[in-house]
């Protein structure tokens, strides 16, 4: 379970306001959508929960651990799919996994027998010994969810998961994600597609300039704006339909 | 840190660039370069002492005496070019001597009679033509003067208050060192090329690739990653150093050191102790390139400021080059000491071992304060995501 309250963090010296005020709850066994434009603050929100950033100001906790006092603790709970995938091309995808696994502290037999679990779940045994050097978008993105789950988070943070996948990917990722909350763990990603969150998510905390704009699930959203469909509520609730994909 | 260790090893070794950069090209260019200048000079030197003196004369015919002398000595007299002035300064001859149109009228006055040697000392072997015709005059001088002085019945021995003679106390192992002076910077500079294309790759590479974010997500503390790409960093710069001392040892072998009179060592046991010296300067350099080229955001960056730090061993060197007496205090400054000592050790003087102490021990220090600052940097947001 994820609580964050009033996340702050400026860059540049307090010039540039990302996140202001960030409030939201993520809990285990659903998928909590952050939809907003881009540039909005979804990933220095993200970035802050996985410690890679200190927030200037508010408070965060992971399963009841301050990612700032037990950074190394938090990310042993945590998996993370970052918006930058980051794979060594001159590696093979088991390679790159194996190596965050060692990361991770696991041995190599667990490694190994998580490895081929989640290809055959991610189908991905055509590539999982080719080097990454190569690779299309959906193949870098499933080497980097396994990468991110290879020693069974109880949370799961992705930032754009479905960026530059084709459908079947798309469908084979969806059904990925809901497998992981039917097994109770929290899932939080972010997306500025509003047809992802509508299909995916339990919750939907709607950010833009940096703020939480609107927070619940489906149905309360188009009932707090009024509108019969979620595109239309959504542009209502943000104020503007700038940067958004349909 | 063992997995980063290993991960950076085998990532690096897949890439031929690493690999012909760190493994070969960087150990061999120093021996090899290294060789090919030291037979180059000690052809030149051995040519230019050995072979016979052509030197073209102007006026020849004024001082049949001295032209004798010189062809006696085992000079070939050439006839002087038209402008002997302008064949100087093409380079078409390197030494021309002129015999002035007084050298008659002085001579058989008795009056010192004057020849000009004509030549460009800015050319760098020139002087050592110079010597030898200065040498030859000298000699023929000296047999004029003696020759002069018995006529009038004096000692020529009034002539000599001073006798001087240069007893010669180097050995043929000494005489070497004085050879493999450059010899330091050759091998220091193993440990810089060796540790350069890891230290790029794992820093600005991993920037560039945008793998550091998802790295640095993996539970263990940054300085420890970091301590894991150091560490590969020195395997290279240590790998690449003993190559370079192989290939050294190899290299000497084919110097002509019998036709120097020189006798070089550096066979594997002094190649060891060279090995032991150097290798904290490994640890100093990956740790030196490594915070470079962690501030650099892209490879190209990066390596643009490698060109330069391969310099820094550079200085030591020069220095000793120009100024080659050896201080004790030298021994306490990093990069410095290495080349007090190897260079005592190539001319094989018994092991000073306060002086392997200094030397190992600050330059140790000195690594591992460049290791913490780098250990460090990754706390540094700003060097995890690019600005861009």
């Amino acid at each position: 379970m994820i609580e964050a309250r009033q996340l702050r963090k400026t860059f540049n010296k307090g010039k540039v306001v990302a996140v202001d005020g960030v409030s939201f709850t993520a809990h285990d066994g659903q998928i909590t959508g952050l939809l907003g434009p881009n540039g909005a603050g979804k990933t220095t929100t993200l970035r802050m929960l996985y410690s890679l950033l200190n927030p200037d100001s508010g408070s965060m906790m992971i399963d009841g651990i301050d990612p700032q006092v037990e950074p190394i603790l938090v990310k042993r709970k945590l998996g993370v799919v970052p918006d930058s995938r980051g794979l060594y091309d001159r590696l093979t995808a088991r390679e790159n996994i194996r190596y965050y696994g060692k990361l991770h502290g696991l041995s190599t037999a667990e490694i190994d027998g998580r490895i081929e679990q989640l290809v055959s779940v991610l189908d991905m045994a055509s590539f999982i010994d080719r080097k990454t050097e190569g690779f299309s978008q959906g193949q870098r993105v499933k080497v980097a969810i396994v990468r991110a789950m290879i020693h069974r988070p109880g949370t799961v943070l992705l930032d754009e998961p479905s960026n530059g996948l084709d459908v079947m990917t798309t469908r084979a990722l969806r059904g990925f994600l809901r497998q992981l909350k039917d097994e109770g763990r929290c899932v939080v990603l972010s997306t500025h597609i509003m047809q992802e969150v509508a299909a995916l998510c339990d919750r939907i905390v709607i950010i833009a300039a940096g703020r939480v704009a609107a927070e619940g699930t489906a149905d309360e959203l188009l009932e707090r704006s009024g509108e019969a469909n979620l595109e239309d509520a959504f542009v209502k609730l943000i104020g503007t339909d700038e940067g958004l994909l349909a | 840190m063992i997995a980063v260790f290993l991960k950076e090893i085998l990532d690096n070794f897949r890439d031929r660039r690493v690999i012909i950069n760190t493994l070969i090209i960087g150990p061999l260019m120093g021996p090899l370069l290294f060789a090919l200048l030291i037979s180059f000079m000690a052809r030149q030197t051995a040519e230019r002492m050995e072979e016979p003196l052509e030197l073209p004369v102007v006026g020849a015919e004024l001082a049949p005496n001295l032209i004798g002398f010189l062809e006696r000595q085992g000079v070939t007299i050439k006839p002087a070019p038209e402008d002997p002035e302008a064949a100087i300064r093409s380079e078409e001859e390197e030494v021309v001597l002129r015999i002035t149109p007084q050298f008659v009228e002085d001579w058989q006055e008795g009056r010192s009679a004057l020849v000009e040697i004509i030549a460009d000392r800015s050319l760098r072997y020139s002087g050592t033509t110079i010597s030898r015709v200065n040498q030859y005059l000298n000699s023929y001088n000296a047999q004029i003067a003696q020759l002069r002085l018995q006529l009038r019945g004096v000692d020529p021995e009034v002539t000599r208050p001073v006798a001087s003679q240069v007893v010669d106390l180097s050995t043929p192992t000494s005489r070497g060192g004085e050879i493999l002076s450059f010899l330091p910077y050759f091998i220091l500079i193993t440990v810089f090329v060796g540790s350069m294309h890891m230290a790029v790759d794992t820093t600005a590479g991993e920037r560039e690739r945008k793998s550091l974010e998802p790295l640095l997500i993996n539970p263990l503390p940054r300085w420890q990653i970091m301590a894991g790409k150091l560490g590969a960093t020195t395997a290279f710069a240590l790998a690449s150093l003993a190559l370079g001392l192989i290939a050294f040892v190899y290299a000497m072998r084919f110097l002509p050191t019998a036709e120097m009179n020189i006798q070089l060592n550096l066979d594997l046991q002094v190649a060891s102790w060279a090995f032991i010296i150097v290798a904290p300067a490994a640890l100093l350099a990956a740790a030196l390139l490594t915070i470079l080229a962690s501030f650099a955001k892209s490879f190209r960056e990066a390596q643009s400021y490698m060109g330069l730090v391969v310099l820094v061993p550079m200085v030591p060197s020069l220095w000793l080059l120009v100024d080659p007496r050896t201080e004790g205090w030298m021994t306490l400054v990093p990069l410095l000491s290495q080349n007090v000592l190897i260079i005592d050790l190539v001319r094989d003087e018994p092991m000073n071992y306060l002086w392997l102490f200094n030397c190992l021990a600050t330059t140790t220090l000195l690594a591992l304060v460049l290791a913490v600052i780098a250990g460090n940097l990754y706390n540094r947001p700003k060097l995890i995501f690019n600005t861009d």
